[in-house]
């Protein structure tokens, strides 16, 4: 297979659209947690009633209910080789939990991969929906749309006093988690995130860098979400969410404005040395190819680089992951041989772009 | 100790998983801990699962905070009559088993929701149409009560009848679901 039509199947289609903010914001996500009432949740449910809920959207799925709404294709996981879930794992299609799910799960996905129904994951029903771009507020708006449609079928476990009920007592309530995937590679140099952090925290709302608390950010990506789910509306949480992602973006601006003007020399030499490690490296572990990346991203909406799409932070962040690298290998490859095969795709990569 | 994924390096990760009440221990190497999702950007990371569980265990044998936790000496048992979780499990795995749980843990959430969602206890989102009942009537209501105080405040008195009105239809539908319910 060629690189270029392994990318166009790898890469949701979605991922490939551009959306507001987009040379900050590179995805708005809203995920919704819902179980049903009479059955116990998946982490002590029997293999019975794990079974009776995926029965029924089995069922629900052979009327064509769930095709005509969405185009949904309905995947097994007992369906899936293990290297086929990584792959859906590291597209954002199904959470890691899921993959390691019993046989007992599933995931119902959208043609354009925008949205999935995660079943039988921590709770009954998680769903998914990604947008390009900032867009949380029709990223809320069509979640909604699908839960009402779902409601509509299902006796959802919901309480009065607590909202809706989950596995987790950190979803009940809302079972929303809205977040924003943003790349701000100006605040992370000039160390401005770590000292916005506290005063988002204080609104209810998380700043995680790509690999989680407690460790660096690698290819300055950051994930802003809410923690709460509770004592505040749906709307209100995506609005506080909303104005803080308004701020940073307006901070990230004023940072890249700031380091062009006091030290752009300096940040167009590391843009280009970043682009030679990318064009040039044998070897690449995924740490340094985030970085490099992230680099390059910035050049391109710095006007550095100007024969690069935007997307292509997004699309090699999904790509050289173990999963998709040993897809696209056809084999299994241990981690010295990732990182070979990392920085050849990479390399490939780049030069398709060249070669147009 | 060796790592368990590429089996070359020392693991100098170690995690604990509960899947399906299943707990399991992962050893593996820095790099094959962020290269397998072990330290994803998910919201279901390890840290905040071990956070909580410690948060529950704390709760539990110090019922300082919340007086209504006193009402269950440390040797009563808690068990959902539904899915069989105690409250001792749910503490060590941080999950609830069923929508039942909710009801049976009840007395002693408070202190736990409001440590993790910033002091709040009740919902104030979504209501699901069906299963909502005529929640959505009465929260219609209680926005009606508090508007028809205002008007009587600012002494709107015709538009304060209106609205008077309005309850006093609403709460008769009410009446009726509930008569129809029994
Ligand atoms: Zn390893
Ligand atoms: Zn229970």
């Amino acid at each position: 297979m060629s690189l270029q039509q392994f990318m166009n199947e790898a890469i949701s289609p979605w991922m490939k659209q551009e959306g507001p903010d987009s040379d900050i914001v590179m995805s708005s996500r809203i995920r919704l947690a819902r179980n049903f009432s009479q059955y116990p949740f998946p982490i002590i449910a029997s293999e019975d009633s794990l079974d009776k809920v995926l029965d029924f959207f089995s069922q629900e799925f052979k009327k064509r209910s769930f095709r005509d709404y969405k185009d949904f294709e309905m995947v097994q996981m007992k369906a899936l080789q293990p290297i086929e879930k990584r792959v859906l794992v590291e597209k954002h299609l199904i959470s890691p939990h899921l993959a390691e799910k019993s046989d007992k799960s599933a995931t119902l996905i959208s043609q354009n991969e925008q949205v999935s129904i995660m079943i039988n994951e921590e709770d009954h029903i998680r769903i998914q929906l990604y947008f390009p771009g900032f867009q949380l507020d029709q990223a809320l708006e069509q979640a909604s749309q699908l839960d009402d449609w779902l409601e509509d079928k299902i006796d959802y476990a919901f309480d009065e006093k607590r909202g809706y009920l989950t596995s987790c007592p950190t979803n009940v309530g809302t079972g929303m988690r809205a977040s924003v995937m943003m790349h701000l590679p100006a605040l992370s140099m000039t160390q401005q995130i770590n000292r916005m952090t506290p005063a988002i925290n204080q609104l209810g709302l998380v700043v995680r860098g790509i690999y989680g608390e407690g460790s660096e950010a690698v290819g300055s990506i950051f994930q802003i979400s809410n923690q709460i789910t509770l004592g505040k509306s749906e709307e209100d949480i995506v609005e506080d969410l909303h104005s803080v992602v308004k701020q940073l973006i307006d901070q990230e601006r004023r940072a890249r404005d700031a380091l062009m003007r006091g030290s752009g020399i300096q940040l167009e030499d590391r843009i280009f040395r970043s682009y030679g490690v990318l064009k040039n490296s044998r070897i690449i572990e995924s740490k340094e190819a985030a970085k490099c990346l992230s680099d390059l991203r910035l050049g391109i909406d710095l006007g550095f680089i100007d024969h690069i799409p935007r997307t292509i932070l997004n699309e090699l962040m999904v790509l050289t992951q173990p999963g998709f690298l040993q897809q696209y290998a056809e084999a299994t490859l241990n981690p010295e041989e990732r990182d070979i095969r990392r920085a050849s795709l990479i390399r490939e990569r780049l030069q398709l772009e060249s070669e147009e | 100790m060796e790592c368990q994924e590429c089996h070359q390096r020392q693991a100098t990760v170690h995690l604990t998983q509960v899947v399906n009440g299943q707990k399991s221990e992962v050893h593996v190497c820095e790099k094959c801990a962020k290269e397998n999702g072990y330290m994803n950007y998910g919201e279901e990371n390890f840290t905040l699962n071990d956070l909580l569980s410690g948060l529950f265990h704390s709760e539990a044998p110090s019922p300082l905070k919340d007086k209504s936790s006193q009402a269950y000496p440390k040797k009563t048992q808690l068990k959902c009559s539904n899915c069989g979780l105690t409250y001792e499990e749910f503490a060590r795995i941080g999950k609830f088993g069923c929508a039942e749980c909710y009801q049976t843990f009840d007395e002693r959430l408070n202190p736990i929701l409001r440590r993790v969602h910033s002091g709040n206890t009740s919902h104030d989102g979504k209501i699901p149409k069906r299963e909502g009942g005529n929640l959505h009537l009465r929260k219609e209501v209680e926005e009606y009560k508090l508007n028809l105080r205002q008007l009587i405040e600012q002494e709107e008195f015709e538009e304060a009848a209106k609205v008077r009105d309005k309850i006093r239809f609403l709460e008769g539908q009410l009446h009726k679901g509930e008569d129809g319910d029994e």
